[in-house]
């Protein structure tokens, strides 16, 4: 049988009053890059830290490579790989000098000058931390994490605050390490990052997972029909026409929830051709995960706003 | 072992290539111990004041690293996530802490193998020095002021605990009876002088080099109170994050 190297099963972590994690349940496998996904304050770094050893669970258990990570932490800590949200390093330690004092401390035989290059640091190696920009810093911890020859590698953020080179270096060397094997859990508030380089997404929210699968499953049942034209459609109009109620979502965008179906598309255009209205942006075909995020996050008739909860 | 020496290496580097940290542990007790052993300006009550200032500047020069050095140090590696990385990394915490006393330990050489000299230089001779009962001292003295340090660094935010240790490091230098001699405080601060840790470590190590302490044994009864009861609150108090 095959176990999953992270099993989170029920956690619940709690901070006096706040109940930031509320019965949390995922699995991450090995050779795959899961990507927690969620608004800040959703309860992602909670979860890793306490996957980590970091912290202890309230409640629920949690098991890494088959081990509790609250008992285990030390055996733990030579086989996983961690990248903080932000920091980590003394201001004054020097690149090289701080990535090889972590190949010592996981003694796996990890080469620093290597890992120096391997994440572009090369020509930085001398530098001091304190010196270093937003993407050069989490170049550094990702060494950090590599000096470890993980096994599974958990990833806070790894590139918030990086330019868009510094994103496709980073990455590059998180689809390699999950290519070689390690199950990386990758937290992360942006859906983009999530949509480039995750097998698997969990959606968190409210701390709670909302939805969990792999990308396509996560968009299965939800294509849709987005257009741009004038911002006057007679929409009860273009329903008549095609069956289909359309709904405007800006001020000159509409979308159609519906496969796009060769038939339903000619129909459409026919009828903005017909009554005069320009098409001037389409897009058929399955959501993008921003939508799937919106459509699971914010109820249509909710005000309420998601990004300040817990 | 490896893990304990690699990260020993790493706090003793950071400490020594730290500009301020030098100054703060070297330059100022150094600075002291020449000026005032020059200009004889303190009331010593001794001969030579070099005599009454030598073993005062040896007990700052133990406040200054295990208490501020060790205490900003910590402090910082706190609010940039040092301590919390480290604690994801098999070295775990035990060894780290061992490896922090550890550099205070190799610091504190550093300073006696520099200002024991430079005090001889001055001229400096203490009559039946017991260098064994002064090693007894500076070790508790280390385990006070670490604790000291420890505690404010485990609760205090970095820059707020930059400013503490500080304060509390002028404060415990001028009624610490380390230039300053007890005779000249004024009679109430005078008794909570010879309360503090810088007070009592002064007075016995001055005891210890020299035999002119001015109360040893409430001053080693006094230093063993704040050797035990600070480092077991700053395990008790201190806040990895």
């Amino acid at each position: 049988m095959l176990v999953a190297a992270v099993e989170v099963n029920g956690l619940v972590v709690r901070y006096g009053d706040l109940e930031a994690v509320r019965g949390v349940s995922f699995s991450a496998e090995a050779g795959m890059v899961t990507a927690v996904l969620g608004p800040n304050g959703a309860g992602k770094t909670s979860t890793i830290e306490v996957c980590e050893g970091y912290r202890k669970a309230t409640a629920g258990t949690v098991r890494v490579l088959g081990l509790d990570p609250a008992t285990h932490q030390r055996q733990l800590g030579e086989r996983i790989g961690v990248m903080l949200q932000e920091g980590g390093v003394y201001p004054s330690a020097r690149v090289l000098d701080t990535v090889r004092h972590y190949c010592t401390l996981y003694g796996k035989g990890a080469d620093a000058v290597e890992l120096v290059e391997q994440v572009g640091l090369a020509s930085r190696s001398k530098a001091t931390w304190r010196r270093l920009s937003g993407g050069e810093k989490q170049r550094l911890s990702l060494a950090l994490a590599l000096a470890a020859k993980p096994e599974v590698a958990f990833l806070d953020e790894p590139t918030s605050g990086v330019d868009v080179n510094g994103r496709d270096t980073i990455r590059g060397i998180i689809r390699t390490l999950a290519e070689g094997g390690c199950a990386v859990v990758l937290a992360t508030h942006e859906l983009d990052e999530a949509e480039r380089i995750a097998d698997r997404v969990v959606i968190f929210d409210g701390g709670q997972v909302i939805a969990d699968g792999t990308l396509d499953e996560l968009r299965k049942g939800h294509d849709e029909i987005r257009f741009r034209s004038s911002p006057d459609l007679d929409l009860a109009s273009l329903a008549a026409e095609i069956g289909m109620i359309a709904s405007q979502v800006g001020a000159d965008e509409y979308v159609i929830d519906a496969p796009p179906h060769p038939r339903l598309m000619a129909q459409l255009t026919a009828w903005l051709a017909e009554h005069g209205h320009p098409l001037t942006d389409l897009r058929a075909g399955s959501q993008r995960l921003e939508d799937v995020f919106r459509r699971l996050t914010t109820p249509a008739a909710d005000t309420t706003h998601t990004d300040g909860a817990a | 072992m490896k893990r304990f020496t690699a990260q020993l290496r790493t706090e003793v580097m950071l400490t020594l290539r730290n500009g301020e940290q030098l100054l703060l542990t070297l330059g100022i007790p150094v600075l002291l111990l020449v000026f005032f052993s020059l200009v004889d300006v303190l009331p010593t009550g001794t001969d030579d004041p070099v005599d009454f200032l030598a073993p005062g500047i040896l007990a700052l020069a133990v406040m200054s690293t295990a208490m501020v050095s060790l205490g900003i140090g910590t402090g910082f590696e706190r609010s940039y996530h040092v301590l919390k990385r480290l604690a994801t990394t098999p070295l775990g915490r035990p060894r780290l802490i061992a490896a922090k006393i550890a550099s205070v330990a190799v610091v504190e050489l550093v300073q006696f193998a520099i200002i024991v000299p430079v005090a001889y230089a001055l001229g400096w001779s203490p009559t039946a020095p017991n260098w064994p009962l002064a090693v007894c001292a500076v070790l508790m003295g280390t385990m006070a002021f670490a604790g000291i340090g420890l505690t404010l660094a485990g609760r205090l935010r970095g820059e707020i605990n930059l400013a503490a240790q500080n304060g509390l490091y002028l404060v415990l230098l001028l009624l610490g009876g380390m230039v300053i001699p007890f005779s000249k405080l004024p009679n109430g601060i005078r008794q909570v002088a010879h309360a503090l840790p810088s007070g009592a470590l002064a007075d016995v190590l001055r005891d210890a080099l020299g035999g002119v302490g001015t109360q040893p044994a409430s001053s080693w009864i006094v230093l063993s109170i704040w050797a035990a009861a600070m480092p077991a609150i700053a395990a008790a108090t201190f806040r990895w994050d």
